[in-house]
């Protein structure tokens, strides 16, 4: 009974953990239809999972067990060497298996491509989301708005993204509204998200991008259309206009705080076709990555972030439509 | 190029990491001067062309850096363990992440893989070397100087953190500058033309110089496995190789292959890269699957269930391994039909798997199980794979890996296969040959603790992960915030952590202990084995391995020459003299201008680059006109060595 004792554990352990956690974790607590495709199909797969290892520990407990060498010990073959039939079961029983979990991947797969299927005639709002070490740009073209590190969306309205990035490969992701996708710079790429309930999600980046990475951070707030109608003309209103030298401040690398204009940087540079704008304007303010761990890296890193202070006060005005 | 940037300073633990590296190096010397052994140390180690000492130098030199990675995992680990720790800062924890997965994969898993393929190979096919000896010096000493050269970049110059992926943008002169990054391209260069040099030297060692009667079809599994690992490698090394001379050439040369500016595509090394990441876990992996083949047919006193089936499934996972790699980034966004394409060839790669286990289950049935801590490390391995398999199917199915990717969930997965495949047989194998290698079993009461403390601790570190994953904690972070709720299972999962690191120590006490208390082992064959590396008369072979060669007549040769009673005793009649390779300091002299050009390439020191190559250059034209043909060994030496009476 002693050599049980690890699958017993094991197994104890897990349940608590399923039982406890399940609901809690947000990747299983889907707040729209992306979502929630994506946590019907982990949640089928698990299923499958937990079936396999029992299976495989319910044997490796049995065979362990059984023909553990002891005193009246049965049944020694030393010359067993093998067995078509059993073979061909244990071929063909994971190959039906890897069928089963092919099967609904695939349609979800290609289900994910295009907007969730009960929202499909509706036209999706579209946002070009910019990610630039280490903040994100969220560009309305349609409501000629930016905001920087937040967003604004509708409920029950598909929303393209289209992503791109103007330095470092990110990966934009808003974990309650379904999986993620990588923004890379001279490219852009195309996600379909879709909030079912108002309220405000974490967005973040979840690619690695160098040492600013962890709070690459976004806010994501879903409202009804009315309100969200309302947040974009008023910004539209009252929000400043973006300057070319204000954004070539945001592309230095650094954190700043949620930040709203009137008008996008659309108008001059499409991050998509040009990858090299962010370290043109690097060059331009004059800004060149040093070593780290050096003294000079330390210094141009204490400039940087006086320049984002500045940057931030700069837009002092918008700030007060962000929420 | 200043002090304070030659220098990594201001922080206190490097400096603490400066002080002890250089009191061991102090330490070293004084030892080998003091009591001589300088010339030891030179005609026994750093010249030798002995697979079984090159075979014992890698393990050594991959449990030093099973403690660096180790010791970078518990830094990580403590940093974690509550919420907005201050314990390392964004840019140290960057480096620590970077060159822990470096480390383990590079410098840990393949030489500890290598090295014990280098101890049994040749044994197993009743072999005296490998092919190329001298070749096979080359390869062990480019490995160790590429490590070298990699390590001491934390205290020179700083390390690199663009992760061991070191995707591009991230990872050039604008994003990341200086010697850093360097260190990784060169490092892992220098190593990696040491692995395609063991997979091509292998490659023929296990086709050419099988002894009569070993049909492939009669090979032991381990042997196979090994001989799937080469042609792997053969095939995967290249690739890394180009790609890391391109990134290389991007940061000293100025060209544009993966840059921003000029058109350069990032994700070209994506691709790239994981070309050769993919084949490269299986590449880690199969030799484990190997191993425990072995140790479960032997503890099991019973013959290896479907054998063929292994076999053919090895070479399923070796062509499937070069069909998978988009899985790495389903999030690219290459369309519908790709991601599909990649998400069924990836679970495609749990059928063969999921058979092997079964095999393995099989072995054991009708057996008569002995629980030895390599069979329970066998063990440990069936029941803690299985969840590394099952999660891995889950992240092969696209739709659902838009969730997973870049999560702990991801961490949890490739830690289970790594882990309890790659380490654990890495344990298992250690403890199994450990005999043949030192003449000695290590403690199996101590054994056995490393092994429950260890395995505790591994599913303490990392089952909660998976859970973490599912609740958006992303990989690679360097702290969280208190709201995010993911305080509680990080510090479950610290503690985890921290209980490998106990078991690791267990573990070097035990070799220790058994050093100084262990029973001599009196016979060749410790463990009651199968195969002819348990045939020899002495329990470390002597440096010939075989005064005769065995002729095989099947599978599991040995161990049914012992149950017929048939076990032939040698008689000094038929002995013949011996023809064996001399020793060369060579492959040391050309490994250390290898590390003279790359430390040079690292800090863009052209000279010092261009010196160390001529220097590499030199040894290879020197070579070419050393005309030595190795040397006899007299039969009177073998009957002294084998203790054979007239």
């Amino acid at each position: 009974m002693r050599r049980l004792k690890p699958f017993l554990t094991f197994g104890l352990m897990m349940a608590v953990f399923m039982l406890s956690g399940c609901s809690d974790m947000i990747v299983l607590d889907p707040k729209g239809p992306v979502g929630e495709e994506q946590k019907d199909l982990i949640m089928y797969s698990i299923w499958f999972m937990l079936f396999i290892l029992l299976v495989v520990y319910a044997l490796t407990a049995f065979i362990v067990y059984k023909y553990r060498d002891h005193k009246n010990h049965k049944g020694y073959d030393p010359d067993n060497e093998g067995s078509h039939l059993l073979e061909t079961i244990w071929w063909i029983i994971p190959i039906i298996i890897v069928i089963a979990l092919a099967i609904p991947t695939v349609n979800s797969i290609y289900s994910l491509e295009g907007p969730p299927e009960e929202s499909k005639d509706q036209k999706p709002l579209v946002i070009h989301a910019t990610s630039v070490n280490w903040k994100w740009v969220f560009s309305y073209p349609e409501q000629d708005i930016e905001t920087v590190n937040y967003l604004h969306i509708p409920e029950d309205r598909p929303v393209l993204f289209k992503l791109t990035s103007a330095d470092s490969m990110a990966s934009f992701w808003v974990p309650q509204l379904g999986g993620q996708k990588y923004a890379m710079a001279g490219m852009e790429t195309e996600l379909y998200l879709q909030a079912d309930e108002q309220g405000t999600y974490e967005g973040r980046n979840s690619n690695f991008t160098g040492e600013g990475f962890t709070n690459h951070t976004f806010d994501v707030m879903a409202m009804s259309d009315a309100e969200f109608e309302k947040w974009a003309s008023e910004t539209k209103a009252d929000a400043p206009e973006l300057s070319k030298g204000q954004y070539d401040k945001l592309m230095l690398p650094g954190h700043v705080k949620q930040m709203t204009f009137s008008s996008t940087h659309l108008d001059w540079v499409d991050h998509a076709k040009n990858a090299e704008y962010a370290l043109d304007a690097r060059k331009r303010l004059g800004y060149e990555e040093k070593l780290p761990h050096s003294k000079a890296g330390k210094e141009e890193k204490k400039k940087r972030e006086e320049e984002m202070k500045k940057l931030e006060e700069s837009e002092s005005h918008g700030d007060s439509h962000a929420h | 190029m200043k002090w304070d940037e030659f220098f990594v300073t201001g922080d206190p633990m490097i400096y603490g990491a400066d002080v002890s590296i250089v009191l061991t190096m102090v330490g070293i010397l004084f030892y080998l001067t003091k009591y001589k052994k300088w010339k030891w140390l030179w005609d026994e180690w750093l010249t030798t062309v002995d697979h079984k000492k090159l075979g014992i130098m890698y393990i050594v030199s991959a449990v030093l850096m099973l403690f660096r990675g180790g010791v970078d995992a518990l830094l990580m680990r403590t940093q974690l363990a509550v919420p907005e720790a201050k314990f390392l800062d964004s840019q140290h924890y960057n480096e620590i992440f970077t060159t822990h997965g470096t480390i383990m994969i590079i410098f840990m898993a393949m030489p500890f893989l290598i090295g014990l393929i280098n101890v049994v190979v040749p044994l197993q096919i009743g072999a005296r070397d490998v092919a190329y000896p001298y070749l096979n010096a080359v390869s062990f000493w480019t490995f160790f100087i590429g490590a070298m050269l990699f390590n001491i970049s934390f205290v020179i110059g700083g390390s690199p953190s663009a992760g061991w992926t070191s995707y591009m943008p991230l990872a050039s002169n604008e994003l990341s500058p200086g010697p850093g990054q360097n260190y990784y391209l060169l490092g892992l260069q220098i190593a990696g033309i040491g692995t395609l040099l063991t997979g091509i030297n292998f490659l023929v060692t296990i086709l050419k110089m099988r002894a009569p009667g070993m049909t492939l079809f009669r090979m032991p599994m381990f042997t196979w496995s090994s001989l799937v690992t080469m042609v792997i490698i053969i095939f995967a090394f290249p690739i890394l190789t180009v790609a890391l001379a391109l990134m290389t050439f991007d940061r000293l040369f100025g060209s544009h292959f993966f840059t921003l500016q000029g058109a350069g595509m990032d994700m070209l090394w994506a691709n790239l890269f994981w070309l050769w990441g993919h084949p490269e876990v299986y590449i880690v992996i199969l030799p484990a699957f190997g191993m425990f083949s072995e140790i479960i047919s032997t503890f099991s006193r019973k013959t290896l269930f479907g054998y063929k089936a292994m076999i053919w499934s090895m070479l399923l996972i070796a062509g499937y391994s070069f069909l998978v790699w988009v899985h790495h980034f389903f999030t690219m966004g290459s369309g519908a039909l790709v991601n599909s394409v990649f998400s069924i060839t990836t679970m495609a790669i749990g059928i063969p798997t999921g058979v092997k286990i079964f095999n393995w289950l099989f072995t054991m049935y009708r057996g008569k199980i002995q629980f030895t801590t390599p069979m329970l490390w066998s063990l440990g391995f069936i029941v803690n794979f299985v969840i590394g398999g099952v999660t891995g199917v889950m992240l092969a199915m696209a739709a659902a890996d838009y969730q997973y990717h870049n999560t702990y969930f991801l961490v949890s997965h490739f830690h289970y296969v790594l882990i309890a495949g790659t380490v654990f047989a890495c344990f298992a194998g250690l403890i199994y040959w450990y005999p043949k290698m030192f003449g000695y079993k290590l403690n199996e009461r101590i054994g056995k603790w490393v092994f429950w403390i260890f395995t505790i601790g591994f599913n303490v570190c990392f089952f909660p992960q998976y859970f973490l994953g599912l609740d958006g904690m992303p990989r690679r972070v360097y702290t969280y915030s208190e709201e995010s709720g993911w305080g509680p299972l990080n510090m479950v999962s610290t503690i985890g952590g921290f209980m490998m690191g106990i078991a690791f120590l267990v573990l070097v006490y035990n070799m220790y202990y058994s050093f100084r208390f262990a029973k001599r082992e009196t016979t060749g064959d410790a463990w009651d084995g199968r195969t002819l590396e348990w045939s020899t008369p002495t329990a470390m072979p002597p440096f010939y391995n075989f005064a005769k060669i065995p002729e095989v007549t099947g599978l599991d040769h040995f161990w049914r020459q012992k149950q017929a009673g048939k076990v032939e005793k040698l008689t000094a009649n038929e002995l013949k003299p011996i023809h064996m390779p001399s020793n060369s300091g060579v492959p040391f002299i050309m490994a250390s201008f290898f590390f003279v050009a790359g430390f040079g390439m690292v800090f863009d020191w052209m000279w010092m680059a261009i010196i160390g190559l001529v220097g590499v250059f030199g040894t290879l034209i020197y070579r070419s006109f050393e005309y030595d043909d190795g040397y006899y060994v007299s039969v009177e030496e073998i009957i002294e060595t084998e203790k054979i009476s007239k």
